[in-house]
């Protein structure tokens, strides 16, 4: 075929693209290089996740205080929280919103988009991305929805309200609920956008793994960092589009007259044409996106502790193999688990059976990755820099999270516990809190290479303390209150005599959410403060084996100047026996390790093995060395 | 060095890296993606329509409903305007072969010509679509209308279902029009590539890759075509 030397071509024809002469929009607005995209993606992601902290906080208000005005409410929000006291309606909206841009804008798109981004061409040693076109496009496609989404604030009726899941019949009649209208439209644009962005990055960052791993880089030599980017992108392409297919027939229902999920509907005294439809059937095509949806959150930030918790251990990750196919179990089986989001609509108990086992089983592979972190530990070199401090703040959170999941799996319990605080306790810590210290563990970690420059390491164990503590104290609690039946997305509590009694709880889980939020001032500061005043960064600050270490500390177009490095070993030779440092980079080959050799290193060359016997007959390890 | 700096041997596998494992360029890795994740929209409609089907008694029979050949007949002739409209499709994807193959040997003349070809075969097709769709508008059906129950009575084999029609017709036309959409899209690729060609854009390129990986997309519209047209006028 004619199409093989083109590869080459491509990875070639950047390398002395260094000077190129760039103007400011070019190089910081539509950017094409990887590095920048990365920090575009990055920076939205904490200016979204800012602002979805914030709603949380105003409807946390709501909840501690139903009975209370705040007047400055009323300065900031006008007509939606007339007299200082938040209207019902716009608390609906805000939990929908704040659901929304967490869960895509920030744990999605801010995650995947900026270490997928920063780290495959820079730990697999290629260039660029393969398409970097694509990937400018990718970003400002997220931009834009973001943009749209935020702009459903600044109408009348408000912007979507039926939760993050938008179930029908809420989000199919325009007229249902005032942020059924102009708001839930918005939200529908937004997330086609957002789609199309997602499949942009999806289909990029694959077939740059796949295509343009430098010399040496087997699949077996790449990080978990990579494999967990790989594996969620495949997630990400297989499952978006479900969406997008139920997406398009709840426009149909919303603008065309047809009853795709609508039947049997009275609004008012007004009996509805709509027949035939199953809300059942949206739910069904949601969570076929909905529950990969949260691996696809939370494998990034497995990979990313895999690596930061490696590094700072100064040992090899336990059982590599082990987490690369656990990944691969949760990727595959992630698909057959949505059901359990559904055992209360009335589904055939056998089908209810048949999901609670594939959701159990799923436990499975969760549990392997947490043992390997905490063996990873177990007797390890440890450093506590705040990267590794958030990275076991994700594994405490996966497990103390992960359990409850054992319980919503179950199908019986889950009549109880379903929609109940019980799971917003849940799904907060196991997919929210340890995603987000996932995320910040690698913000903490890779600033460096980000931005040249060291955060302040202070700065970093106050907002860790601070976040980790308040965290437990907001969502520990509310597992009591799903167990007494407290429903979720309720605006208030004071009416039902049998929750009342939880209003004490309410008002000290918000005090610890505004603790929460003013923990990630520390963050900010510590962020955009380092930006330009930070330490100026070493070329290999955490002493980590892998290849982004190896390119310039300033950043040029084509990452490494001359040729891309080869790899000889994989990334987790940490503390080998033998060697003088703890740490042997990738690109150091066997000839130069020669006291630090093992067998299989050499992978069954037999030829190889015979030389390092030879040398170390010749070379034998003197008594007191050992 | 010594005899050790054999060690130092990295392996040239398929996958060992430094290459592409299947010798392909990244635009057809990223196209086949694009695809699959097509592919599963496709498969998510297509199996909302089985859900609907299935749970309904009774539904419009496609042999009775799809009678009409615009211009010609107005019934009679079960199927026979959508085998034509299906014909032209797939013989769209037989030129755009042509127009690949004719790629690989940088036949530039071979390319635009067979381009053209596929580009009118895409009009065709979306033509035809548009007579099927007036035809069925015509006889009442549209997103959420239906005929009346006495002109109903034709298109049912047994009992009239007047929800089972209404669902018919809003699936009829929406996973049709979202694959319309595709083949539009498809057509408008196509005329892209066409300018590109004439203004000899891959020529300089030394290549064809463009018309391959557009190929492959026309390829998959007409496949998904395959499993609409089965699911809608088949069975």
């Amino acid at each position: 075929m004619s199409t093989i030397a083109l590869h080459d071509e491509h990875n070639h024809d950047h390398a002395d693209h260094g000077h190129h002469k760039e103007t400011l929009i070019s190089k910081y607005i539509f950017s094409m290089d990887h590095k920048m995209i990365a920090k575009q993606f990055l920076i939205t992601g904490i200016i979204m996740a800012v602002i979805a902290m914030g709603l949380s906080i105003l409807f946390r208000i709501q909840l501690a205080w139903p009975d209370k005005n705040f007047p400055f409410l009323e300065t900031f929000l006008g007509k939606w929280a007339e007299g200082g006291r938040i209207k019902s309606d716009f608390y609906l909206a805000l939990v929908t919103i704040h659901g929304t841009i967490m869960v895509f804008f920030v744990l999605t798109a801010g995650l995947s988009g900026t270490f997928s981004n920063l780290l495959i061409p820079l730990q697999i040693g290629a260039r660029d991305m393969a398409s970097p076109f694509l990937n400018m496009l990718s970003y400002w496609f997220f931009f834009t929805a973001c943009v749209v989404m935020m702009a459903s604030f600044f109408i009348q009726t408000g912007p979507a309200s039926g939760g993050w899941t938008v179930y029908p019949p809420l989000s199919a009649l325009p007229t249902a609920i005032p942020g059924s209208g102009m708001g839930m439209t918005l939200w529908l644009i937004s997330m086609v956008l957002f789609v199309a962005s997602s499949l942009m990055g999806g289909i990029n960052y694959v077939s740059t793994i796949l295509n343009m791993r430098t010399k040496g880089m087997d699949l077996w030599k790449m990080p978990l960092t990579i494999w967990a980017f790989f594996l969620t992108a495949i997630l990400g392409i297989l499952s978006f589009p479900v969406l997008v297919a139920g997406v398009v027939l709840l426009v149909f229902d919303r603008s065309f007259g047809t009853s795709f999920y609508l039947s049997d509907i009275v609004m008012g005294t007004n009996i509805l044409p709509n027949e035939g439809g199953s809300p059942i059937l949206w739910q069904h095509l949601f969570w076929f996106l909905g529950h990969p949806e949260v691996y696809i959150v939370i494998m990034p930030a497995l990979g990313i502790s895999s690596e930061v918790i490696s590094v700072n251990s100064r040992k090899p990750i336990f059982g590599y193999h082990a987490m690369v196919y656990s990944l691969i179990g949760i990727t595959v089986l992630s698909f057959i688990v949505w059901g359990h989001h559904m055992f209360v609509t009335g589904m055939n108990p056998l089908l209810g059976g048949v999901f609670m086992i594939t959701t159990l089983i799923i436990a499975v592979p969760s549990a392997v990755k947490t043992f390997n972190y905490l063996a990873t530990l177990w007797r390890g070199n440890i450093r506590f820099t705040p990267a590794m401090l958030f990275a076991i703040g994700l594994v405490s959170f996966f497990i103390s999270g992960g359990l409850t999941g054992i319980f919503l799996g179950n199908a019986s319990l889950d009549i109880n516990l379903h929609d109940t605080y019980f799971v917003v306790a849940h799904f907060h810590l196991v997919m929210g809190s340890a995603a987000i210290f996932g995320m910040l563990a690698g913000v903490y970690h890779w600033y460096p290479k980000m931005f040249g420059r060291m955060m302040n390491a202070k700065l970093g164990y106050l907002h860790f303390w601070l976040t980790f503590i308040a965290a437990y104290l907001v969502f520990f609690p509310l597992h009591f209150l799903g167990l007494d039946g407290v429903p979720r997305r309720y605006y208030a509590f004071t009416e039902f005599e049998f929750m009342k009694k939880w209003l004490t709880v309410n008002v000290f889980v918000t005090w610890a959410a505004i603790m929460a939020a003013l923990a990630q001032v520390a963050f900010l500061f510590n962020f955009f403060y380092s930006i330009y005043k930070g330490k100026k960064a070493p070329q290999n600050p955490w002493e980590s084996n892998t290849l982004e270490w190896t390119a310039p500390v300033e950043h040029l177009h084509g990452n490494w100047p001359g040729e891309i490095p080869t790899v000889y070993r994989w990334p987790y030779d940490y503390s080998k026996p033998g060697h003088d440092a703890d740490f042997i980079p990738q690109t150091v080959p066997f000839s130069q390790t020669m006291s630090s050799n093992l067998p299989h290193d050499f992978e069954g060359n037999a030829e190889a093995e015979k030389i390092q016997q030879d040398w170390e007959i010749a070379n034998p390890v003197t008594e007191n060395k050992g | 060095m010594n005899s050790v700096s054999q060690l130092d041997q990295v392996k040239t596998g398929p996958w060992n890296g430094g290459r592409s494992p299947w010798s392909v360029e990244y635009g057809k890795i990223m196209m086949w993606f694009f695809l699959l994740s097509d592919a599963f929209t496709f498969s998510s409609l297509l199996i909302y329509y089985g859900a609907q089907r299935f749970s309904k008694s009774a539904w419009p029979d496609p042999d009775l409903v799809f009678q009409s050949i615009p211009g010609l007949k107005d019934s009679g002739a079960p199927l026979v305007f959508v085998g034509i409209m299906t014909f032209i499709l797939i013989l769209s994807s037989v030129t755009m072969v042509m127009a690949v193959e004719a790629g690989h040997r940088r036949a530039k003349k071979e390319v635009i010509g067979w381009m053209i070809a596929t580009i009118i075969g895409g009009f065709m097709f979306l033509g035809c679509q548009a007579l099927e769709w007036s035809h069925l508008h015509h006889e009442g059906f549209w997103w959420g209308q239906i005929p009346s129950t006495e002109e109903l009575k034709h298109l049912f084999v047994g009992d009239v279902s007047l929800v089972a029609a209404q669902q018919f017709a809003n699936l009829f036309f929406t996973i049709t029009g979202f694959h319309g959409f595709h083949v539009f899209s498809g057509v408008m690729i196509n005329i892209i590539i066409l300018v590109m060609t004439i203004n000899g854009t891959f020529e300089r390129r030394g290549h064809y890759l463009m018309v391959e990986k557009v190929g492959l997309y026309w390829h998959f519209v007409d496949l998904v075509w395959v499993f609409v047209f089965t699911f809608f006028y088949l069975v």
